[in-house]
């Protein structure tokens, strides 16, 4: 535990981006969490005396066309964007743990069924494929949740199934089957835990990726609907208006989608360094 | 050495690695010499720094290595001080190195024809169109049988020993006075190396080279090489011509060594191991001696700084309680 | 050597693409048939009466069990019927086809873009480890792939044509006066260097610099990143230190000898990449009004037209899979161990 709290720190000085990132991942909770309550104006509330105003000392990130304030709008999306991201993830590690590892440690047919249909998956171009599954199965969010979690499935699937087919062989498994146990108990108990780690790892470099492709998803007219506040449909709102100069309506969302999955992907990486420093890159 | 400037003599040669773990002291006083057509083992259990040793000479270290003392003096040129250039104009042509796992050592997507004219390409100024058949007369040099058809072969689609082989045509295709040979039999079948090795004699007493001959197998070392150098843990323990070191070994580690050699008539059951292990070079403090942690003969006097006895010109040994 | 020719391999690697066409085949049937309520209903349009849509349902024949439906569904695919949209009334196919220049012109210069940028950069990277270079390369890359490319076509609108006016409008492949260049290749660039039009040219490249780059940005840092790592295992290898020692100059080492070698990972991943690429072309179209097969589907999506959706995930996936062959095949061709395989 000291080594790991030691080598937790080597790395933290080594990389004080991953610092960085901690910072930030604490700062857009909070926002999360708090942001609606937080939020100066509300973000649904119009006022066409004020549309379009430029960042001012009232409306930090200034108006949209509807005289909406674009900052409080801003903060309240946060919880939807991460709620989105959130389930998706946690969607796709569930099932993609649970079946990459029954694969990994059982082999055989069912290994294959579950490679097949992580390569079926992979076949598509990922975000395309979400395309096609919101258009298929309905409009709604929940559908963006199913379309991000089936995308991000085989990655989980892939990792979770090395790491168990690794494990399979190991001596403590080797004990604990002599010790009695039975499958369902070995997957439960030894091997299921022991594949966490590297899992943690996918999870942070998924998220950021979640949230690219959900506010995608939005930002074509998927999933959420206006006025909801929402990253990628907020951009997608101030698309038309920034060739006639109204950079703000698209700029403060779209910021803000950047910093949320830069966040992640610097989270993931420091945490990838801390986990397993010989896959360093 | 009673006669000229030997070609290579290395000095007090010390190297360090930093490492996540700490500062490790691969080499520490290390000294050693190589005379013109001579043949110099160096011998020692794996990890005792010959492979870093060679690399420090040629200057091609990992960039967490750095020499930190030392001499290391070739045709009058201190090749640890020398400028890039100069050492650019070294390797390959006047020292050249043979590697082990020859496999992993020669490109895997580079025809082994093309490999050998980038190197004679680099160090001999033939023309263009001779390149080839210059490429074609080394393979043959090596022995490599239907050379021509080589020439257009992959690395894997030749065997080990033929991958050594083509090592050896990279290595003395620009006619260099000295080759290092790291273990240049390692992972070879038993016929086949003792087939490398008599090529490799062969061509050097053929070409008037000087060798240094890398090995952990002091037997194999005894067959070719005039003088031995043994190492252990970064240290040079004991320098002899062959023949003395095998009938008077002086340092208990030689001792220990021929002791584990199968040689000559040794019964296999009769063969002894060494007890213990190499010490963690990245230690604190290591001991002044890093071979007394194993050592039967160590005593409390074995703590001060380390004395080179020389018994005779030829022979020396690091020692306080030599045999 | 002898070696099996190419076209064995190539034809090898087209029967390992099969399984993975007949699960992109299967997947986009069941998504036809998961259309929530009446599908008929949804190729009908929301206006039509009961009779209309009992008219559609035997159109489509979704009267009939799943198993004639799915035979159905192949034998349309083989005569390349994808049905028809309900907004235009033109068939799927034809639109499809005569869009798809569009879109691949877009994401092939794109990835030209990002790997003459990225590769070097990851060969700095690692050449120089550590350096200040190799920082800001991580930085810049990391940065790179969070930005969603959306909004980075969106800065680059701003700024390049609403503030510099260096760039044209961001409105399709050419301006509305001028005209197409005549369809060889359907690539404008290629077509109007094929009928020596310099100005034709230089206004297709216009149009086509902001979107390329945008998708340039997006896939640069997997690319960078992936030629950085190569590069450092090539580098720190045992063949390079080989050529280290043998003398060779350090340009030999680094670029006949690594770089050579490096790629080979990263011609792999370009399956990876182009994966990023075809999702993020879609988004891209969208915001520069880009004519390709992505705007036609968000155009169909908005409008509830499904047809056209459906076609369009197909052709993609099929476009993905026959785009992983071609970097399966490449792979052969240029890594000799697998030719010999
Ligand atoms: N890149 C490196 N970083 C840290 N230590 C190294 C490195 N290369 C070699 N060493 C250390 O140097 C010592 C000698 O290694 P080596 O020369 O390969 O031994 P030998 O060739 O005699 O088997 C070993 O203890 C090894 O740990
Ligand atoms: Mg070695």
């Amino acid at each position: 535990m000291n080594a790991m709290f030691k080598h937790a720190r080597y790395v933290l000085q080594e990389n004080p981006l991953t610092l960085f990132a901690f910072g930030l991942f604490f700062f857009l909770v909070l926002l999360a969490a708090f942001g609606q309550v937080l939020a100066p104006y509300d973000p649904l509330a119009s006022d066409t005396a004020v549309a379009l105003q430029a960042p001012s000392l009232a409306h930090w990130f200034g108006t949209d066309q509807l005289g909406r304030d674009i900052l409080s709008r801003v903060m309240t999306a946060t919880r939807l964007d991460f709620a989105i991201a959130l389930s998706a993830v946690a969607l796709s590690f569930i099932i993609g743990s649970v079946l990459g590892c029954g694969a990994g440690f059982f082999g055989g047919g069912f290994e294959r069924a579950v490679g097949r249909t992580a390569d079926t998956i992979m076949a598509f171009p990922l975000f395309v494929l979400a395309m096609g599954i919101v258009a298929a199965l309905g409009n709604s969010v929940a559908n963006i949740v199913l379309a991000t979690a089936v995308i991000n499935l085989p990655f989980y699937i892939r990792v979770a199934r090395t790491e168990a087919s690794v494990l399979r062989n190991a001596e403590f498994i080797e004990a604990a089957r002599l010790a009695g146990g039975g499958n369902a108990r070995i997957l439960a108990l030894h091997i299921y835990p022991n594949i966490l780690p590297p899992m943690m790892v996918q999870i942070s470099l998924n998220m950021g990726w979640a949230i690219l492709n959900a506010a995608g998803l939005s930002f074509i007219g998927l999933g959420v609907r206006p006025p909801t506040p929402e990253w990628g449909i907020m951009v997608a709102e101030g698309a038309s208006y920034i060739i006639t100069g109204e950079w703000w309506i698209a700029l403060f969302p779209g910021a803000a989608l950047m910093l949320a999955v830069f966040c992640f992907n610097l989270l993931g990486d420091g945490l990838r360094d801390l986990i397993d420093p010989r896959r360093r890159t | 050495m009673t006669e000229a400037v030997p070609l290579l003599s290395v000095d007090n040669l010390a190297l360090e690695f930093r490492t996540r773990g700490g500062l490790v002291r691969a080499l520490e006083n290390v000294s050693f010499h190589v005379g013109t057509g001579e043949i110099v083992g160096i011998v020692g259990e794996s990890g005792s720094g010959k492979s870093v040793l060679s690399h420090a000479l040629l200057r091609i270290l990992d960039s967490a290595g750095r020499v930190s003392a030392g001499r290391a003096v070739f045709n009058g040129l201190d090749l640890l001080a020398a400028r890039e250039a100069e050492m650019r104009a070294i390797r390959g042509r006047k020292i050249a190195m043979i590697f082990q796992n020859p496999r992993a050592a020669l490109n895997p997507i580079r025809k082994i024809g093309q490999q050998l004219e980038d190197v004679l390409m680099q160090h001999t100024h033939a023309p263009r169109h001779d390149i080839k058949k210059r490429a074609i007369e080394c393979l043959e040099q090596v022995r490599i049988p239907d050379a021509l058809r080589r020439y257009h072969a992959y690395p894997f689609e030749l065997s080990g020993g033929q991958c050594q082989r083509v090592m050896i045509a990279l290595a003395i295709a620009a006619e260099p006075a000295l080759l290092i040979a790291d273990e240049p039999t390692t992972g070879l079948d038993v016929t086949t190396q003792a087939v490398v090795m008599d090529l490799i004699r062969d061509l050097v007493r053929r070409n008037h080279m000087s060798a240094i001959l890398i090995t952990h197998d002091l037997a194999l070392a005894s067959e070719s090489c005039d003088r031995i150098v043994v190492m252990h843990a970064g240290h040079v323990v004991e320098t002899a011509p062959t023949r003395a070191l095998f009938a008077t070994p002086r340092h208990p580690y030689t001792a220990r060594l021929i002791g584990a050699t199968p040689h000559d008539c040794t019964d296999v059951r009769t063969l002894a191991s060494i007890p213990g292990s190499l010490p963690d070079l990245r230690a604190a403090s290591l001991p002044l001696c890093r071979f007394s942690a194993r050592c039967e003969q160590y005593t409390s006097a074995c703590d001060q700084p380390l004395p080179l006895a020389v018994f005779n010109q030829h022979h020396s040994v690091a020692c306080h309680t030599p045999l | 050597m002898a070696r099996k020719p190419v076209w064995g391999t190539i034809f090898r690697r087209l029967l390992g693409a099969l399984p993975s066409l007949a699960g992109v085949v299967v997947v986009t049937f069941i998504l036809t048939r998961a259309l929530p309520g009446d599908p008929a209903a949804f190729f009908a349009g929301a206006a039509a009466t009961p009779e209309a849509v009992e008219e559609v349902r035997k159109q489509l024949g979704l009267d009939k069990n799943l198993a004639q439906q799915f035979l159905r569904y192949l034998s349309e695919l083989a005569h390349g019927d994808l049905g028809q949209s309900l907004t235009t009334g033109q068939p799927v196919s034809t639109e499809l086809v005569n869009r798809l220049p569009a879109s691949l012109e877009l994401t092939l210069f794109g990835l030209l873009l990002a790997a003459v940028v990225a590769i070097p950069l990851g060969v700095l990277a690692a050449t120089r480890r550590d350096s200040w270079i190799d920082h800001v390369s991580r930085l810049i890359t990391t940065a790179g792939v969070s930005l969603p490319v959306f909004f980075t076509g969106l800065l680059l609108i701003y700024i390049f044509y609403f503030k510099l006016g260096w760039a044209p409008s961001p409105m399709g492949r050419l301006d509305p006066y001028a005209s197409a260049p005549a369809t060889v290749t359907g690539f404008f660039i290629i077509d109007s260097l094929l009928a020596r039009d310099l100005g034709l040219l230089t206004a297709s490249l216009k149009q086509l610099l902001l979107p390329a780059i945008t998708m340039a940005i997006f896939v640069m840092a997997p690319l960078a990143r992936m030629t950085r790592a190569a590069m450092l295992t090539a580098l720190s290898s045992d063949y390079t230190r080989t050529t280290r020692a043998m003398g060779l100059s350090r340009y030999t080492v680094v670029y006949r000898y690594a770089l050579r070698n490096a790629l080979l990972p990263v011609v792999t991943t370009l399956g990876m990449v182009f994966s990023f690429m075809l999702g993020a072309n879609v988004l891209v179209e969208k915001v520069f009004s880009w004519p390709g097969i992505g705007a036609y589907a968000i155009e169909a999506l908005v409008a509830s037209d499904y047809a056209p959706v459906q076609g369009f995930v197909l052709t993609m996936a099929i476009l993905y899979v026959l785009l992983n062959l071609v970097i399966d095949v490449l792979y052969s061709i240029i890594d000799p161990r697998m030719a010999a395989q």
